[in-house]
């Protein structure tokens, strides 16, 4: 008894100790968002002397609002991204999982390539020029869909595994066509999954940096993430307001958190573990 | 001539049947999803091994031959980006895994406060690399930083986490790691969770202790797991670029220059046929280390 009972000391410490590690640089970040222009550029990890909340005010209205502007690039980015994405990703996994051919067997190896592959970047660039969507809202948001398609088929295609044959067989003798048959049998039978694709996707591309530097250069299009990132150089030596622009792009992350934290973190581990 | 009869309806019927059958799975559901996949994704990847060979500025190419590439590996700004990513992405993969795997063990123990522990762990994978970099950017600031007050009221010297060459890179894996090390735990959690509770229970009853319990029963049985993390992880590391890029941008010197920070400064400079040779060289690179290794786990894992 002795024994167990240090045991979970141990264990009560050593989860302390991480609880310490993985907080303690949100809290900087939380105080430094509200120091002024002064304290912040002190960087010590120590509570505001004055609460300037106004730093949030004053990010939104910094270079004309551009802070506004990214934040409905981002959302609108997002938004069609994933519409698209559950569209087009729903109907593949459907068939790829159903059919057993040499039809399906490209699919499924040509997806799981996509997985370990990196993105081709001047030569998308080239294709996007060719077809005039460089630089445009639709070009960034065709990107983002093929990029999270392989993850996106690869969680619908498992978890139709799980959705019994004999519905659409059922259907198909009562005489319903194959496209009502899919959306008005299937479709909503794959809610649970399409709830987890729209949660990781939505994070996944309002978090993306490096695609948008890539594909969707210019101030008018900005992204929350590229804002933050002009922020280091524009700003000077502003760490408050720097900061508390990253902590207005971590709320959103930090809400749909606190609704979804295990639809996120099942959604994440299925989709590791079944690719 | 009966039993030809009778096989010829037979085969028609199957052909009827698998008509039908693929009629409602028809491949058009999937033609969306693989054109754009395919236009967006898998033609670039073959016109890049064409332009990688040209030097290039979008309208016009000049065919070079393998120029480019003897440029990336006999120059030392960008040859060094290859040792660089492969010490990073050897590193951040084992510490993730090796943490994670602990972690995952601590959590998984009957704590009240298990699931809150787990969402601390979990959440800053969440949060944008560029919000994270600039924190860790702060918190390694050479004379005001967090790290380095620790340091010197322990009596220590201060340490230049993000300015010393040798110790830069490390710096951005540590940090990689922390922001990182959540969804390897996640996964290891649940892999550890679907052990039946019985092995457990007969290897009480045998007698075996807490150790021999994790080392002979968790580890050998979490194998898919820590295959998946192994993988995800490798391939993060090897493709990694917006945490490098915020937090040294390659510097001090060439120190932490990876393959895809090295991409992004031809690309800035303009030199669109050399950035694609170092697309190519991290396609080549990504391929044969994950393929194999991919291989190589599956086939233990049958074991």
């Amino acid at each position: 008894m002795k024994n167990k009972d240090f045991a979970k000391v141990i264990n009560v410490l050593a989860l302390a100790v991480f609880a310490v590690v993985f907080i303690t640089p949100f809290v900087f970040m939380f105080f430094m968002s509200l120091k002024d222009k002064r304290g912040a550029n002190l960087l010590g990890f120590t509570l505001p002397d004055v609460y300037h909340f106004d730093n949030y005010l004053n990010v939104l209205k910094y270079n004309h609002y551009q802070v506004l502007t990214a934040f409905r690039n981002s959302i609108t980015l997002t938004f069609f991204s994933v519409v698209i994405l559950i569209a087009c990703c729903s109907a593949a996994g459907f068939v790829i999982q159903r059919r057993r051919d040499s039809f399906s067997g490209t699919a499924n190896s040509v997806i799981l390539a996509g997985l370990v592959v990196p993105v081709s970047i001047l030569p998308t660039i080239w294709i996007l020029q060719q077809l005039h969507l460089y630089k445009t809202m639709a070009g960034m948001i065709l990107i983002e869909v093929t990029i999270n398609i392989p993850f996106t088929v690869m969680l619908y295609r498992s978890y139709m595994a799980s959705v019994p044959v004999e519905l659409e067989e059922a259907a198909c003798i009562d005489g319903c066509s194959p496209f009502a048959t899919f959306i008005r049998i299937i479709f909503p039978l794959l809610q649970p999954v399409s709830a987890t694709i729209i949660i990781l996707n939505s994070v996944t591309i309002f978090n993306d940096f490096t695609n948008p530097l890539y594909f969707l250069p210019g101030s008018r299009n900005v992204t929350v993430q590229l804002t933050l990132y002009n922020f280091i150089s524009q700003s000077g030596n502003s760490y408050n307001l720097l900061f508390a622009d990253a902590i207005l792009i971590t709320i959103p992350m930090f809400i749909l958190f606190v609704f979804f934290n295990k639809k996120i973190i099942a959604g994440m581990s299925a989709g590791a573990v079944k690719g | 001539m009966r039993k030809t009869f009778g096989t010829v309806i037979f085969a028609a019927a199957v052909e009827g049947y698998l008509m039908k059958k693929n009629n409602i799975y028809s491949i058009w559901f999937a033609v969306p999803a693989l054109s754009l996949f395919t236009i967006f994704f898998i033609v670039p990847m073959f016109i890049s091994f064409f332009f990688s060979l040209t030097v290039w500025n979008l309208k016009s190419f000049t065919f070079c031959g393998l120029d480019n590439f003897k440029l990336f590996f006999t120059e030392h700004s960008m040859n060094l980006s290859v040792r660089n990513t492969l010490v990073y992405a050897f590193v951040t993969c084992s510490v993730k895994l090796i943490l994670s795997f602990f972690i995952a063990i601590l959590l998984s123990s009957s704590l009240k406060t298990k699931n809150i522990l787990r969402a601390v762990v979990f959440f800053p994978t969440l949060v944008s690399t560029i919000a994270v970099g600039i924190t860790f950017s702060a918190l390694m600031h050479p004379t005001k930083g967090l790290f380095n007050v620790i340091l010197q009221s322990l009596g220590m010297t201060p340490v230049d986490w993000l300015g010393n060459t040798k110790l830069a890179l490390f710096s951005v894996a540590f940090t990689d790691i922390w922001k990182g090390v959540g969804i390897a735990t996640v996964i290891f959690l649940s892999g550890i969770q679907s052990i039946s509770r019985d092995y457990y229970e007969a290897a009480v009853i045998d007698g075996a202790n807490y150790v021999q319990r994790i080392c002979f029963i968790t580890v050998p049985l979490s194998k898919p797991a820590r295959n998946s993390i192994i993988i995800l992880a490798l391939i993060g590391g090897l493709k990694s670029f917006d945490l490098i890029w915020t937090m040294t941008g390659g510097g001090p010197g060439f120190a932490t220059d990876v393959l895809a920070s090295v991409i992004y400064k031809q690309y800035a400079a303009g030199f669109y046929g050399l950035s694609t040779a170092g697309n190519v060289i991290m396609f080549v690179f990504i391929t044969a280390i994950v393929l194999p290794l991919q291989r190589y786990l599956i086939k233990k894992e049958e074991q």
